[in-house]
């Protein structure tokens, strides 16, 4: 990614997000009509959290397609779904997180609001971090496969906790559709109280929804190991001045970067660095000295 | 570079073909359908009234 210095990468990263959302949720007919498009792209999931619910969206949501999957009557192995995931996961792993995620967009515009003293992480992030894969393995795989409301299958991280769903999918949904309207209940009013108070959140610590619950963080995050899109490190360039990990919204040391989880490949660390010994691009081991 | 680094080097293409493989099993069971199947109806459980 060469040339990303001089235009800076965090503005040229919002520029991506924004594109890449309108785009993904560019069918504008369904906004004014309160209808979801029916269209072919369809069969394809994208790579972010993106509920297919959404009068805009154009493709499907990974997560969402994960739990239709496995509510099934009949116990398959959801190989359309994983493909879509070993495909993204491989070539981008949590880059989608980063550059490609609408949800995590809102996040970032959200966090630039110049309210409150801003924190990189909530109080326990070494034991929260790891609710993500409590949501994934909980809410996502056992949750959809035969759990809650009497061992009925329901996809509950939808149900119960997805932000994204009500953003993107249930307010402009709702606001044109009288028919829908009428359904309201507890249940959309406990995932709106889920929504605020994440957007709340969200204001004041970087993106807690992507830290601390986002199973689909979860799952492209084993992928950052091997992924082809890396953050290289030379560690033999490196004066452990340490300016990464103060720009790093993750707090990541430089060793770390490049192998953690939690990584979404944002490179403000790549900007930070007064030695260039930070890049983003793709992976070669011979540059990369982690 | 160590045998084992230019390995690790490659291991995303091994993932993006496991990718591919099971996209194509997955399309061959009809799977895709399902995804669309889903997809274009609304979801009453992601906007929060089902």
């Amino acid at each position: 990614m060469k040339g990303h210095k001089k235009l800076g990468i965090d503005k040229l990263r919002l520029g991506v997000q924004t594109i890449y959302t309108i785009l993904t949720n560019g069918y504008l007919y369904g906004y004014l009509n309160g209808k979801i498009y029916q269209g072919k792209l369809k069969y394809a999931c994208v790579p972010g959290l993106n509920c297919y619910s959404c009068p805009g969206a154009v493709g499907s949501c990974p997560l969402g397609a994960l739990q239709a999957a496995l509510n099934e009557r009949n116990i398959t192995v959801p190989f359309a779904v994983l493909g879509f995931f070993f495909i993204f996961g491989s070539i981008l792993g949590r880059f989608v997180c980063g550059w490609l995620c609408p949800f995590g967009w809102v996040q970032d515009l959200l966090h630039k609001i110049p309210l409150f003293r801003k924190r990189k992480k909530l109080p326990y992030h070494h034991i929260l971090k790891y609710l993500k894969y409590v949501v994934l393995v909980g809410f996502v795989l056992i949750g959809s496969s035969f759990l809650f409301t009497g061992f009925a299958k329901i996809p509950a991280f939808c149900k119960f906790l997805c932000p994204s769903g009500t953003l993107f999918g249930a307010i402009p949904l709702l606001s044109t559709n009288n028919a829908l309207q009428s359904q309201i209940g507890g249940l959309f009013f406990w995932k709106l109280g889920v929504l605020l108070v994440i957007l709340l959140v969200s204001i004041k610590v970087y993106r807690p929804f992507c830290q601390y619950l986002c199973p689909l963080g979860a799952i492209y995050g084993w992928f950052n190991r091997f992924s082809l899109v890396q953050v290289q490190w030379q560690q033999e360039k490196c004066t452990s001045c340490m300016a990464c990990k103060r720009a790093c919204p993750m707090d990541l040391e430089p060793e770390e970067i490049s192998v953690s989880e939690e990584c979404i490949r944002c490179g403000k660390c790549v900007d930070a660095c007064p030695q260039d010994c930070l890049h983003l691009g793709n992976h070669k081991a011979d540059k990369c000295e982690v | 570079m160590t045998y084992l680094q230019r390995w690790k080097s490659k291991l995303w293409l091994i993932g993006v073909a496991v990718g591919v493989i099971c996209l194509v099993v997955g399309a061959y069971n009809g799977q895709l359908e399902d995804i669309y199947r889903k997809a274009i109806a609304i979801c009453l459980e992601c906007i929060g009234i089902g």
